[in-house]
């Protein structure tokens, strides 16, 4: 009884969440913010956006001084729990969810962040965020408690049955494992090691998941301007891996992987003469497919790969 | 086997084997060597222990100590470690050949992201778990 009532409060808490898209979701993944917000719009749950949202401080920042990224991700939790009295923040974007999370374990932990955090707070004239004031999630915590593989069923108006998946989660979902702390509770909660929400939810939907080993390797994405070359043999790599396992798709939940898999699966052809047919989808673009939005209206065509195609093939669209 | 280049094209060149406990305990044994290499460049020595069974894990905690951003490759060891089992615990017709493959491209990859990591060391800080510059 306590865990059903657990639930529903969870459900309703994640009904209306505060939206903190981040920077990617302007640029490259922009599919990921159009397909995400019209999923949310179907399924009825509500987006309500971060004002005045800064960058979460990134990979940049935090190698500079990490303490100032803590104060950057802090920051936008402080609008949501102070501004906006929002309970809950959701960011889409891996780096985004990773730092959030991060800033929250170290104010909770650590008296040297808290002491930066409030400086810096103090000087820029707004109340610090105090660890715990929010509850930061990721799309994918959003609809799988918000809603989950039962609300979504009953919403399927076109099934992916026949769809063949490879879910890639990327590196940043789940490490490292001490600032999720929610994860690896047991039954309904996420795995660190074998993370399943993207599958189920994409199942939900009807679509069939490969066995996929690599969803939470390396994709390379840090050494894509510095070292394209082994970013591109990465990519390669899981795109191979994913067609050997018999993916049509892979569905990604990170702008920044999904960005990296699509350009790198050109430039493995330009560059080292191997093609791969797998096509590149976000997760909430095949959901949205699912529910009856228009490809369009999910961003689909901003795609490199055609995901359309792959949707034809199987008489999906 | 010396360097992390002929380790690579040893995995690049593996065709599935008839006999499937012999190609995983090939590919689990390319897999080490590339941990060694690693531990090596950083001036180490490989450890001979085992962790649940595994030296290929071992190496990988000994190569993951003061490097977080190192455990990006920690599943990776651990697919290869459950795909080593499957090929020689629980063998089948259907799968063996599909599971050696698969077992190739885990071992692929863990060669890649050691040689991105050694090709260009300090670009493994700007990774997911880094460390700070000034640190």
């Amino acid at each position: 009884m306590a865990d059903d009532t657990s639930t529903m409060d969870r459900k309703a808490r994640y009904r209306k969440v505060a939206y903190y898209p981040g920077c990617a979701l302007e640029g490259t993944g922009h599919a990921y913010n159009t397909s995400t917000k019209a999923v949310g719009k179907a399924l009825g749950l509500v987006l309500d956006e971060v004002p005045n949202w800064n960058c979460c401080g990134a990979m940049e920042v935090k190698n500079v001084d990490p303490k100032v990224q803590t104060y950057l991700s802090s920051r936008v939790m402080a609008i949501a729990a102070h501004d906006m009295k929002a309970e809950v923040v959701m960011a889409p974007c891996n780096g985004c969810y990773h730092n959030l999370k991060k800033a929250e374990h170290d104010l909770a932990h650590d008296a040297g962040s808290r002491a930066v955090v409030d400086g810096i707070a103090r000087k820029a004239g707004h109340p610090a965020y105090q660890a715990g004031e929010v509850e930061t999630i990721h799309v994918l915590d959003w609809l799988k408690h918000g809603i989950g593989e039962a609300g979504l069923k009953s919403r399927v108006k076109r099934s992916l049955e026949g769809l063949k998946v490879a879910n890639y989660y990327g590196c940043m979902y789940t490490r490292p494992r001490h600032i999720f702390p929610e994860k690896d509770q047991g039954p309904g909660s996420e795995s660190t090691a074998k993370p399943h929400f993207m599958d189920d939810l994409l199942e939900a939907a009807g679509a069939t998941n490969v066995e996929f080993p690599l969803k939470t390797a390396c994709c390379g994405g840090a050494h894509t301007l510095s070292d394209s070359d082994i970013s591109t043999k990465l990519v390669l790599n899981i795109l191979r891996a994913a067609e050997a396992a018999g993916a049509d798709v892979i569905a990604t939940e990170c702008p920044t992987c999904h960005s990296g898999l699509e350009m790198h699966q050109v430039r493995a052809e330009k560059v080292l003469g191997e093609k791969t047919g797998v096509k590149i989808l976000y997760f909430t673009q095949l959901l949205g497919i699912a529910l009856g939005i228009s490809p369009r209206k999910l961003g689909v065509h901003e795609n490199v790969s055609d995901g359309v195609a792959a949707l034809e093939a199987r008489g999906i669209v | 086997m010396t360097g992390l280049a002929e380790i690579d094209a040893a995995v690049e060149a593996f065709r599935p084997h008839v006999d499937p406990a012999a190609a995983a305990v090939h590919l689990l044994g390319l897999a080490e060597a590339v941990l060694e290499r690693w531990v090596e460049a950083r001036g180490g020595v490989p450890t001979a222990e085992t962790r649940e069974g595994f030296r290929l894990l071992a190496l990988h905690r000994q190569g993951a100590q003061d490097v977080p951003s190192f455990n990006a490759c920690r599943e990776t060891c651990r697919e290869i470690a459950y795909h080593y089992n499957l090929l020689c615990l629980e063998p089948s017709a259907a799968q063996d050949l599909q599971r050696q493959r698969m077992l190739a491209l885990l071992v692929r990859h863990l060669a890649l992201f050691v040689s991105g990591k050694l090709e260009t060391e300090r670009l493994g800080e700007f990774c997911c778990a880094s460390r700070p510059l000034r640190a």
